[in-house]
């Protein structure tokens, strides 16, 4: 309806609401509330006044998607500027996907109810590499084909985001380009470029437009990189087949987030989902060097929010919401140079104001649980959360968690002596080097954490609860190199591990363990450190019927498993390649070409280090240790103190 | 032994109000507890000095009247929240309003005298427009009429274990042929039969899903398209209006 045949370019055309059309459907499927919109603060602008039109994706449940921290900035931001629009979309359930393949419903937004198809660019944020067969889904169903290549300029480009993005050669046939790095400012950039490539005529059509955003370095183009391989299978090259396009692609890094201070009008849900709260991310980068975070190292260097900032977007963001709730986000949040102002102010400014703040760290120190104390001065005392990561001394030398058993005891003493009824303790398993041994440690410590609790409490009604995850090496970090442990292995350890604490009568029933089948990791795993072969599989799972396999009520492992057996036959890769087999220096890892700054001698040599325990300490507080990347990427710590203080707000 | 919040209890209610608010459009979808949630952050933001109760986890004072299901649209619901400081009703009803969605309109806030019956008390049957589009008034009428004839439907709703018998016509006070408020209104083009329907919060409740569901079993009504569903009030039923076409008396008059 909107523009039609008469307008003056063609991509006037489009843009119209499919809602008519849904609405009758919604009756019939669970939860149609995430599928209506109209969330405060969501925006829909007038299609046709607007020169470039984002979809913005999370490829999950909308309960999930939609409190994504990223996809609400990038959502603001954009549609903040008066010649962009950006609307959002999730992944529909299958009882709606069923309904729409019926009556021939395009995937849409849910701001407007546009089919993704009609826009000019669909950003895909990957929190995790478990979405893959989502991003899929909501291709085909809005009409856009799988293949990059089979593309042309009535699609959108397909723009892959978040911490997987660092590794994309698994979707690199499903995707367009990929962004690196953080979003702000190379979501601007990449709008500057689409408008004046349409303001200028489209010149050399899509192509024209996938060479500028490659070329200004803005953006990665998997197209337009040749991938060869040894006849081991190893990758032999990964080489440019374009003039003037970079041999690497560096990620994005914002330098001063006090100039970025999203979100700032954040969207409230009318349907339930994961985190209702209002969130503030007190800084970015963490350096603290644990080897296997891939998000400590990929988002270097730390750059903080400045106390005056953090405390201005809460105060704005609880009166835009009504949120009863405050996150205050980062990797390690205990770590900001002031957060013990922060927590001070902040609660000072919320006393009896119904107002709860929460702060997700799980740093193993008695600091720790003073901010906590802080935080929930009024309220009750239930649980702390800590991540030794390692059950042993010498695991947590390899995997460079600077925390002793003492440190560990001493916190929790502190803690359940200051009130606190539980202490829930995160750990990994198929850690590098790890052995039986070391996993049954964990019993021992948390026998230990009980015992001293009792003592510290003066009571016993007190808890412990292990919670294990099974550890997948990631790239861009130290790990990148490590053999996956094999799910056989993960699964026997945790057993083991579970049957020692249920039987023991002492402690037994103080103490609560948590964990999953490690089968899921390992897919996870050929996901993360995949190359462009692993994408058939994807497609091949997708095909068998694969959705949300984040979810694991959803996840098939046989089907995956099914899925490399077919795809692989006949060629020198498998599962057992991508995921159990350790690399050595000289192969070439799939994103070698991806730069996220960190130096690859440094990176071998900190994994030599693991191997034999050496720790290396936080750059913030000791010397430089040359992991690489703020001289690569021109950048530098960002740290306090500022000095100064949150003073008490005047009541309107 | 179990901490307790520091600090004096919580101010007391000093003044009740009672609210009538509607669930139009693409907010018939909500469910009551997602309403829920979007009125108590509605209360935070438009600074509506509301109680909350002691403890550890305070909960503002709102009770909520019987919610339409998920799905149907409606003009008559109801609650009553509890203020720690008197506020006039109309200033209550322009900042709950201007700070809920477009869709959930609070259209009426009355202050609840002392001693008067509760809402509840004051609600006992509920009047619905069912539209079916696709279905003519002759063969809607004609259905009406079958049901009507019989003494007793039984229908089976499906419940979280299984299925429940519900008797749709023992709830039934009346049902006709009746006129839509918005005829252009929704997608659909060709026939589309109203349905005016009054009734009864008996237990087990009867649902207009059931009396549809009644129709089409007993008295073979077919609705080619989902039918669209609105409650238009609810109260005590009117015991001067016609046997026919009950009316029901305003629970905020």
């Amino acid at each position: 309806m909107q523009g039609g045949a008469g307008g003056p370019y063609p991509d006037q055309m489009g843009g119209a609401s499919i809602f008519q059309r849904l609405e009758p459907l919604l009756p019939a499927v669970r939860k149609p509330v995430q599928y209506v919109g109209g969330e405060l603060h969501s925006v829909v602008k007038d299609w046709e006044s607007c020169q470039v039109r984002w979809a913005l994706m999370y490829p999950d449940a909308y309960e999930v998607g939609l409190p994504n921290q990223g996809l609400q900035i990038l959502y603001e931001l954009l549609n903040e500027r008066d010649d962009v629009l950006a609307e959002r979309t999730y992944s529909v359930w299958s009882d709606l996907e069923a309904l729409m393949r019926e009556h021939a419903i395009p995937q849409f937004t849910v701001d407007a109810h546009r089919p993704v198809g009609d826009f000019d660019l669909l950003g895909v944020s990957f929190a995790t590499e478990l979405g893959y067969t989502n991003l899929l889904t909501a291709l085909d169903l809005a009409g856009i084909p799988l293949s990059a290549a089979e593309r042309d300029e009535s699609h959108p480009i397909v723009v892959a985001g978040g911490h997987a993005a660092f590794n994309p050669e698994p979707i690199a046939e499903f995707i367009d380009v990929a962004v690196l790095g953080d979003g702000e400012q190379a979501a601007v950039a990449i709008t500057d470029l689409v408008r004046d490539w349409k303001a200028a005529g489209r010149p050399a059509g899509r192509d024209g437009l996938l060479v500028r955003l490659a070329t200004s370095g803005v953006a990665y183009v998997p197209a337009f990189y040749d991938v060869t391989y040894l006849p081991d299978g190893r990758i032999q090259r990964v080489v440019p087949n374009r003039p003037g396009v970079p041999w690497r692609v560096a990620k994005h890094t914002v330098m001063d987030l006090d100039e970025w201070p999203y979100p700032k009008q954040p969207l409230v849900p009318l349907a339930e989902t994961v985190h209702e709260r209002y969130s503030v991310e007190i800084f970015r980068g963490c350096t603290r060097g644990c080897r296997f975070c891939q998000a400590g190292m990929i988002t270097r260097p730390v750059r903080e929010r400045s106390i005056t900032t953090v405390g201005e977007m809460v105060q704005r963001g609880i009166a835009a919401t009504g949120f009863e709730e405050v996150g205050l986000l980062s990797l390690s949040s205990a770590d900001h140079s002031e957060i013990a102002e922060i927590a001070k102010g902040l609660a000072d400014r919320y006393d009896g104001e119904q107002v709860s703040l929460s702060l997700p760290s799980t740093r193993v120190d008695a600091f720790n649980v003073t901010l906590a104390n802080e935080l929930s001065r009024n309220g009750r005392r239930t649980g702390l959360t800590f991540a030794p990561e390692g059950g042993s001394e010498r695991m947590r030398k390899v995997i460079n968690k600077m925390v002793t058993e003492e440190d560990l005891i001493r916190t929790v003493a502190t803690a359940y002596g200051n009130g606190w009824r539980q202490v829930k303790l995160y750990f990994m398993c198929g850690l590098p080097t790890e052995t039986d041994d070391d996993v049954m440690q964990i019993a021992a410590m948390a026998r230990r954490v009980i015992a001293t609790g009792r003592e510290a409490a003066g009571r016993r009604d007190i808890r412990c609860t292990v919670s294990i995850g099974a550890f997948v090496p990631k790239p861009h970090t130290p790990f990148q190199w490590a053999a996956q442990l094999d799910h056989e292995t993960v699964d026997r350890r945790l057993r083991a591990l579970k049957g020692a604490l249920t039987h023991d009568r002492e402690f037994g029933r103080s103490i609560g363990v948590r964990y999953h089948d490690g089968r899921p990791s390992i897919i996870e795993g050929l996901l993360s450190r995949g190359d462009r072969r692993v994408g058939a599989v994807i497609r091949a799972v997708w095909e068998d019927g694969g959705r949300f396999d984040g979810w694991s009520e959803h996840f098939s492992f046989r089907r995956w498993e099914n899925a490399c057996t077919a795809v692989f036959e006949g060629q020198p890769v498998s599962l057992d390649w991508y995921t159990t087999r350790e690399r050595d220096l000289v192969e070439v890892l799939p994103w070698d070409h991806l730069d996220a700054g960190l130096d690859k001698d440094w990176m071998w040599q900190d994994w030599q280090d693991a191997i034999s325990g050496e720790e290396v300490e936080d750059c913030r507080w000791s010397p430089c240790y040359d992991c690489g990347v703020c001289p690569s990427m021109d950048t530098e710590i960002q740290v306090g103190p500022t000095g100064r203080q949150l003073l008490p707000l005047t009541v309107v | 032994m179990s901490r307790t919040p520091d600090g004096p209890p919580p101010p007391p209610v000093v003044q009740r109000l009672r609210v009538r608010y509607t669930k139009r459009g693409r907010m018939r979808f909500t469910s009551h507890r997602d309403f829920a949630r979007a009125f108590e952050r509605a209360l935070r933001r438009s600074g509506v000095p509301i109680a909350f109760s002691a403890g550890f986890s305070p909960h503002p004072k709102v009770s909520y009247a019987g919610a339409a299901p998920t799905g149907t649209a409606s003009e008559a619901e109801y609650l009553e929240i509890g203020l720690a400081v008197s506020r006039d009703p109309r200033r209550v009803r322009e900042a709950l309003d201007a700070a809920l969605p477009d869709g959930i309109d609070v259209v009426e806030v009355v202050e609840a005298q002392p001693a008067t019956p509760s809402l509840a008390e004051r609600i006992e049957a509920s009047s619905w427009e069912i539209r079916l589009p696709g279905v003519s008034e002759e063969e809607a009428a004609a259905a009406v009429g079958k049901f009507l004839a019989l003494d007793s439907v039984l229908v089976a709703r499906p419940t979280k274990d299984g299925h429940r018998e519900v008797d749709a016509r023992a709830g039934v006070a009346s049902v006709r042929l009746g006129v839509a408020r918005n005829p252009d209104s929704g997608w659909e083009t060709g026939p589309c039969a109203t349905l005016n329907l009054v009734v009864r919060h008996s237990t087990p409740a009867v649902r207009p899903d059931d009396v549809l569901t009644a129709l089409r079993r007993a008295a073979g009504l077919s609705t080619p398209v989902t039918p669209v569903v609105t409650r238009l009030a609810q109260g005590l039923l009117d015991e001067a209006s016609p046997q026919d076409e009950r009316r029901l008396l305003d629970p905020l008059g």
